[in-house]
């Protein structure tokens, strides 16, 4: 199922405006696709309409949009046709009719253009069912802030349907490869409104959001080898933290966010070491005779999950934050790498070899015995990362020829791919709430 | 012989063509002709980095009886690996000699072993990989008489693949080890 959304042109130059200066690095494609794709269907999905906002078409975005691709893409909502309904935040709808469209939730609302230039957002959510009011919200922006605050609405409207917060308004970082250009790019969690970070004439690998989503960790060639660099998105600064003999790579933050664990190979061998935010002398974790690598903490801060071919071949381990033995918890195929954590610590998302296929499964950590399952059909699957509310994965697996950015529920049921531009896109990382 | 080295070092200085190069280990590096001269690539003609002038009019000896880095730019320098190994395999023992030799035989030289992978499985696995098998290849050199001070040990992973392409042939080109000039 492909759902498309006519390409505003309005969109387009709001876009080409506010990205500005940073056509030039990125090669902005002339005719970006404004939407969403989605494979398969859900188990339990929540009808909802979302009817157009009023006067939306007066601004450069369109709320209703956002709205509707972001709850479709979380997996727990299905959209149902609005038909050519005319409501907004302040209609007493006629409850009967969107339950003879089999709407179980109602949103409406409306875009104001302020004297001040600001756009005031308004909307309202209905309990189509009960036919009562759940609540609504009324938000000022700048027009650089529409898709934010409809990201935002999207969340209210994923809370207070599912009990559980949305992740819409959160930011991903994730690297662009094009030719012999690489950039570090932050962009909303639908993969819209991508700014870059870094640009660099050297690869750029494996970005790691601080805890509180105000840096990232990466490592950057730039110097001819691999070093670790912390970047404060906002100002642009920027400080290496790991620079030794040999390679320095694999940053992942403690959830206190002073320190994080780093794979280092200045003693040989690539192993684990933990070292402070600022850099300093870092602190050996692991003593093995193999690869350590691609640690993560689990959101208590206890354990960190590993990759390590001590055993012969690539598993996933783990061990407590503060080193230690570790114990195997992959046992199913030979070449088990990459993982990622769930933030409540019950599920493990990696990526397999079966063959020539690099597929992205997941394990539940919950369920002693439970065998990890696929939930891709692709077989270029590389680097999971959870949302922060742990109901989606965003990784970057090949289609089409080149490297895209996928998200898809823990069941596999619902991916959307992100927009891409002509560039490969690489490490994607989702970043935390608290935008 | 080893004076005759120094000045061909501090020529290469001088001319500072091979931005990273300290020692005539590339393409870039001087021309050793058999008369016992050498030729700086683009000293003399103006052209290139190096207008100065006491580069131009600058020319080191050097002696090619000696054995030490005489045709060095024609030793073989990739090792290439089995998927997920970093085994140096038999294949490769004759690339291993002759650069262990070249670096026993002048402990002057440097060298830098940059590992490589295919593009298949994790960026941070891969130069986790790459690394070994970088550390491999400077474990078969000094086990031949190389000095552990002579090389690094470095890895791109999968960034750097020596080809592009999503196939068997591609992937077996970009498993490897590149040993070059430091």
């Amino acid at each position: 199922m492909q759902i498309g959304f006519n390409p505003l042109s309005q969109i387009q130059l709001s876009r080409r405006s506010a990205c500005g200066s940073l056509l030039a690095l990125a090669a902005w494609p002339a005719a970006a696709q404004f939407r969403v794709e989605i494979s398969g269907v859900g188990a339990t999905q929540l009808p909802i309409a979302i009817v157009r906002f009023r006067d939306e078409d007066k601004a450069s975005q369109s709320p209703s949009a956002i709205i509707r691709a972001d709850l479709e893409r979380s997996g727990a909502f299905r959209a149902v046709d609005p038909g050519g309904a005319s409501l907004d935040e302040t209609s007493r709808p006629d409850m009967s009719q969107w339950r003879g469209r089999a709407a179980d939730a109602l949103v409406a609302g409306s875009v104001t253009r302020l004297a001040d230039g600001r756009f005031d957002v308004r909307f309202k959510l209905w309990d189509v069912v009960k036919g009562n009011e759940i609540g609504g919200q009324s938000n000022a922006v700048d027009a650089s802030e529409l898709r934010l605050a409809a990201h935002r609405i999207a969340d209210f409207i994923y809370e207070k349907l599912t009990g559980e917060k949305g992740v819409f308004s959160t930011r991903i970082a994730y690297v662009a490869r094009s030719g012999q250009r690489h950039t570090l790019r932050v962009a909303d969690a639908d993969g819209e409104n991508g700014q870059v970070a870094l640009n660099s004439p050297q690869p750029i690998i494996s970005p790691a959001w601080s805890p509180d989503g105000k840096e990232l960790a990466y490592v950057s060639f730039e110097r001819q080898k691999a070093v670790v660099f912390v970047h404060n998105v906002a100002t642009g600064a920027r400080r290496p933290i790991a620079d030794f003999r040999g390679s320095n790579s694999a940053p992942a933050w403690a959830p206190d966010g002073e320190r994080l664990v780093v794979t280092l190979s200045r003693e040989g061998g690539s192993q684990l070491f933990t070292i402070g935010k600022n850099g300093g002398e870092p602190r050996r974790l692991t003593s093995s005779p193999a690869i350590d690598t691609e640690a993560e903490y689990t959101g208590d801060g206890r354990w960190i999950y590993f990759t390590s071919d001590r055993g012969g071949a690539p598993q996933i381990y783990r061990m407590a934050a503060g080193g230690g033995g570790a114990e195997r918890v992959t046992f199913s195929g030979a070449y088990n790498i990459s993982p990622a954590v769930s933030p409540d610590g019950k599920t493990l998302a990696y990526v397999t070899r079966s063959g020539n296929a690099f597929r992205l499964v997941v394990l539940d950590l919950a369920t002693p015995g439970a065998q990890p399952q696929p939930i891709t059909d692709t077989s270029d699957d590389e680097h999971p990362s959870f949302a922060p509310n742990g109901r989606l994965l965003i990784y970057a697996t090949r289609a089409g020829g080149r490297s895209v950015l996928m998200t898809t529920t823990l069941d596999g049921k619902i991916k959307a791919r992100l927009p891409s531009q002509t560039a490969d896109l690489r490490e994607p990382v989702w970043g935390p709430y608290g935008r | 012989m080893k004076t005759l080295h120094r000045h061909l070092l501090t020529a290469i200085a001088v001319a500072s063509l091979a931005a990273c190069s300290s020692v005539p280990l590339d393409s870039q590096a001087p021309v050793e002709s058999r008369t016992g001269s050498t030729v700086v690539p683009g000293a003399g003609s103006g052209s290139g980095a190096n207008s100065a002038g006491t580069s131009q009019t600058r020319v080191a000896p050097v002696d090619v009886t000696g054995t030490s880095n005489v045709n060095f730019t024609n030793l073989p320098k990739v090792v290439y690996f089995d998927f997920d190994s970093y085994v140096v395999k038999d294949d490769y023992r004759p690339v291993i000699e002759a650069n262990a030799k070249a670096l026993a035989s002048n402990r002057r030289m440097h060298m830098s072993v940059q590992g490589h992978t295919d593009d298949r499985g994790s960026s941070e696995y891969n130069l986790a990989l790459g690394q070994r098998r970088a550390e491999a290849v400077v474990k078969s050199l000094t086990l031949l008489g190389a000095d552990p001070t002579q090389l690094e040990a470095v890895s791109f992973g999968e960034e750097r693949p020596a080809v592009q392409g999503e196939n068997e042939e591609a992937w077996a080109k970009n498993r490897r080890a590149e040993l070059a000039s430091r």
